[in-house]
């Protein structure tokens, strides 16, 4: 039997080399989708077999007869010991959003190839490694969260400097997610009277579950996306419709100011009103699409038609700028290795965990599951013809903005398209134009379109499931923006608190509102300037994302080297310390580049010198139309150059720290770590695993 | 074949299968299962009174967006 499995094991670790084969060598003609999901899976799979098994047994000893949190202090509410697989459920729900589905589509302008390899081998050696590695030293440390985890095993300063960095990173993800949703709805008045109506759905169901049959979730989902999918229907009349059609018709910049306005409101009513139900929506509506995206691939097996490589891996991409190192590192952050899920996996996870022995699949299995859907993302984003895609992702600023000269411009670049086809695509999802809209989700959404149209053809459902993907996204969008408002503003209550005590109490209006306005406006602002960005804004904002995620990424991987230092594993360390190393050299060089780089295109400074110096000759650069414009431009690069820096700043510190608690703990010959005192499983609770 | 007795087994499995994806689903909008509160409760602490579901609903929402956690990933 022991034979056999090995025998099956590796013939997939063959299948798996022989797919990844076929993709790197088959140039020049179109592969199918299913080589890079068989390979990827096939990869997982072994990765997880061996490797995973290799840090649960070697690296980090996990005990099965340890007791943990969630038995110790099991309260029935926040500590309870959960069953694996519905904690597996609970653990991917929380970390999967938009990110994984994002940032593949944009690296898809250097082609599918890069992207995918990053992907698979980013969440093998970094991102599961990452999640897996914190989910075990927040469990065995109570279930605390990470900025705690820095502070107990690294001092003070650097906790309270990694807490900053959070704070920071927060703002950043909410500006950029509300930007990919103000660029999917500018123009767009299908788009956006569905998501105008997700609110009093929304409430109804608030209400429902409060008053009319309390805490039944189940009943009104179903009820909510049956009315979610109406919505949908009912767009498509709106936007035809010669008077509502334009009253729902927004420029970019007033769906920003409604978005602010929405979000200062949505933070500081009670949640059980709009944000729960929303939540309940966006979870489940998230869940199901993904798993529809997964049969649909697998039924359709569409064709690749974007190249494996592009011209633009020099680094001359209309979409973003940079060369590949390290550009593509930080484009691609979810599905590879995101920092944001350290918060998770020190986080709820942790104290729902009923034996150490499902840390291997919740933290490491749970990730790799998030690349998987990351693969999914690029597979829609390289289906779609690739003249559609660079038409909907390069900036008016390069392009043009009619149809006839964008199709001469991208046809230029060899991505031969007709102006007619750009007509027809827009004409097919039900949009006005499908021209710059840049973001990432209108291209997923025109991907996920064909797939499900494919699955269930019918006549004219093109546009019904290129706005159903449009509303799943900038629904859990939505809610990721309400959530972390809220989340925000506590934070800063807290950070605020140390300089004014009253602004801690949390339940009084003042200090609420006050806080809940300081985070709005700091998101606000970045929002703002992304929308109003001349080269589309995702050029400008993405990159500070990316790196702002890897950093915290390094962060969190920097406390798992030093705790595997202090617990005297020192032989095992390089686990984390690959890829604490990369991301570093990644982050760090991304950093050094965006603000130093002499190309306006690239560096942040030369960005605001250009317009410093367009602004003192008395030139306009389109498109700007006036000098108050072009210096807002010139403040806000100067702006994200400083942000850039203090990003840099917050790892390098931790860096120091981290070094600093490694060189103690070599002096020390004996474990200096703080892991939470060894309590037995007793026998009952061993028989009890759920 | 066709007469045989389905097992008792088969409807229990179909039954455990359901039950799991609810708690998922539950666990997925920060609600703990309520029956395995309610046993803790009185195993544990049997002097104090379980909350009734609707409380118990309302306590875990205000728990989830309360600050502490409500984190979502990007």
């Amino acid at each position: 039997m022991k034979g056999f499995s090995k025998i099956a094991w590796a013939a997939l670790a063959l299948l798996g080399a022989l797919c990844l084969g076929t993709i790197a060598l088959r140039r020049g003609e179109s592969i199918n989708a299913l080589w890079i999901v068989a390979a990827a899976v096939s990869i997982y799979l072994v990765a997880y077999r061996f490797y995973g098994k290799f840090i649960a047994d070697r690296v980090m000893g996990l005990d099965p007869t340890r007791a943990t949190p969630a038995v110790l202090r099991n309260d029935g509410l926040d500590f309870v010991p959960t069953n694996r697989h519905v904690l597996f459920g609970h653990h991917f729900a929380a970390i999967a959003g938009a990110g994984p589905l994002v940032g593949p589509v944009l690296a898809a302008q250097m082609g599918y190839l890069p992207g995918t390899l990053w992907l698979i081998a980013g969440v093998v050696l970094a991102g599961a490694v990452q999640d897996f590695m914190v989910l075990v030293v927040s469990s065995r440390r109570d279930g605390r969260s990470l900025g705690d985890l820095v502070r107990e095993e690294m001092g003070n300063t650097p906790g309270t400097i990694a807490l900053f960095g959070a704070f920071l990173i927060m703002i950043i993800i909410l500006a950029v997610l509300a930007m990919i949703v103000v660029k999917a709805l500018q123009g767009s008045p299908w788009g956006m009277f569905t998501v105008i109506a997700t609110v009093p759905i929304a409430i109804f169901m608030g209400i429902y579950m409060r008053f009319i049959r309390p805490g039944r979730i189940g009943e009104i989902s179903v009820v909510g996306v049956v009315l979610l999918l109406a919505a949908i229907w009912f767009g498509g009349q709106v936007a035809a419709s010669p008077t509502w059609g334009p009253a729902f018709t927004f420029t970019g910049t007033q769906i920003t100011w409604m978005l602010i306005g929405y979000g200062f409101i949505a933070a500081v009513l009670p949640v059980w009103l709009l944000l729960a139900p929303r939540d309940y929506l966006s979870t489940f509506l998230k869940i199901g699409t993904i798993v529809a995206l997964a049969i649909g691939i697998v039924i359709v097996m569409p064709q690749l038609r974007m190249p494996a490589l592009t011209q633009f891996t020099d680094g001359t991409g209309p979409v973003w700028k940079g060369d590949m190192f390290p550009f593509l590192f930080i484009t691609i952050a979810c599905g590879a290795v995101s920092g944001f899920h350290a918060l998770i996996a020190s986080g709820t996870t942790p104290k729902l965990l009923a034996n150490e022995r499902d840390a291997r699949y919740i933290g490491y299995g749970g990730m790799l599951m998030e690349s998987f859907v990351a693969i999914m993302a690029m597979v829609a984003a390289s289906i779609i013809d690739p003249g559609v895609y660079f038409a909907m992702n390069s900036p008016a600023a390069i392009i043009g903005t009619d149809a006839a000269s964008v199709a001469q411009v991208v046809s230029g670049w060899g991505f031969v398209v007709s102006p007619d086809v750009l007509t027809a695509t827009a004409k097919e999802i039900g949009e006005s134009s499908i021209l710059s809209r840049a973001g990432g989700a209108p291209t997923l959404a025109v991907g996920i379109a064909q797939i499900l149209h494919s699955v269930l053809p019918s006549a004219n459902m093109m546009a019904f499931w290129y706005h159903f993907a449009i509303l799943f996204e900038a629904l859990f969008i939505l809610t990721a923006v309400d959530a972390g408002t809220r989340a925000g503003r506590f934070m800063l209550q807290d950070l605020l608190g140390n300089f004014v005590p009253v602004m801690r109490r949390t339940e009084s209006w003042g200090p609420n509102l006050i806080a809940t306005a300081g985070c709005v406006a700091l998101w606000g602002y970045f929002l703002y300037q992304g929308v109003t960005d001349p080269l589309g804004g995702i050029n400008m904002l993405w990159p500070l994302f990316g790196i702002a995620n890897q950093m915290l990424a390094g962060i969190a991987l920097m406390l798992c080297t030093v705790v595997l230092f202090k617990m005297k594993k020192e032989r095992y360390a390089w686990v984390s310390i690959v890829p604490t190393a990369w991301l570093l050299v990644c982050t760090v060089s991304a950093g050094w580049i965006k603000i130093f780089d002499a190309d306006p295109g690239v560096g942040f400074l030369a960005q605001a010198n250009k317009y410093r110096a367009a602004i003192s000759a008395g030139e306009l650069i389109a498109p700007s139309k006036d000098i108050g414009a072009m210096q807002q431009v010139m403040i806000n690069n100067y702006v994200n150059a400083g942000l850039t820096a203090l990003f840099l700043f917050v790892v390098l510190a931790v860096l120091v720290y981290s070094i600093r608690a490694i060189v103690r703990a070599r002096a020390s010959t004996a474990r200096t770590d703080r892991e939470a005192p060894y309590v037995a499983l007793t026998p009952e609770q061993q028989a009890a695993q759920p | 074949m066709g007469t045989a007795l389905v097992p008792l087994g088969h409807y229990q499995a179909h039954k455990r299968v359901w039950r799991r994806l609810v708690q998922t689903a539950r666990l997925c909008c920060g609600v703990p299962d309520y029956d395995n509160y309610v046993r803790h409760m009185l195993e544990k602490h049997p002097e104090r009174e379980p909350m009734d579901y609707p409380t118990f609903f309302r306590e875990r929402q205000e728990a989830r967006f309360g600050g502490k956690g409500g984190f979502r990933c990007c």
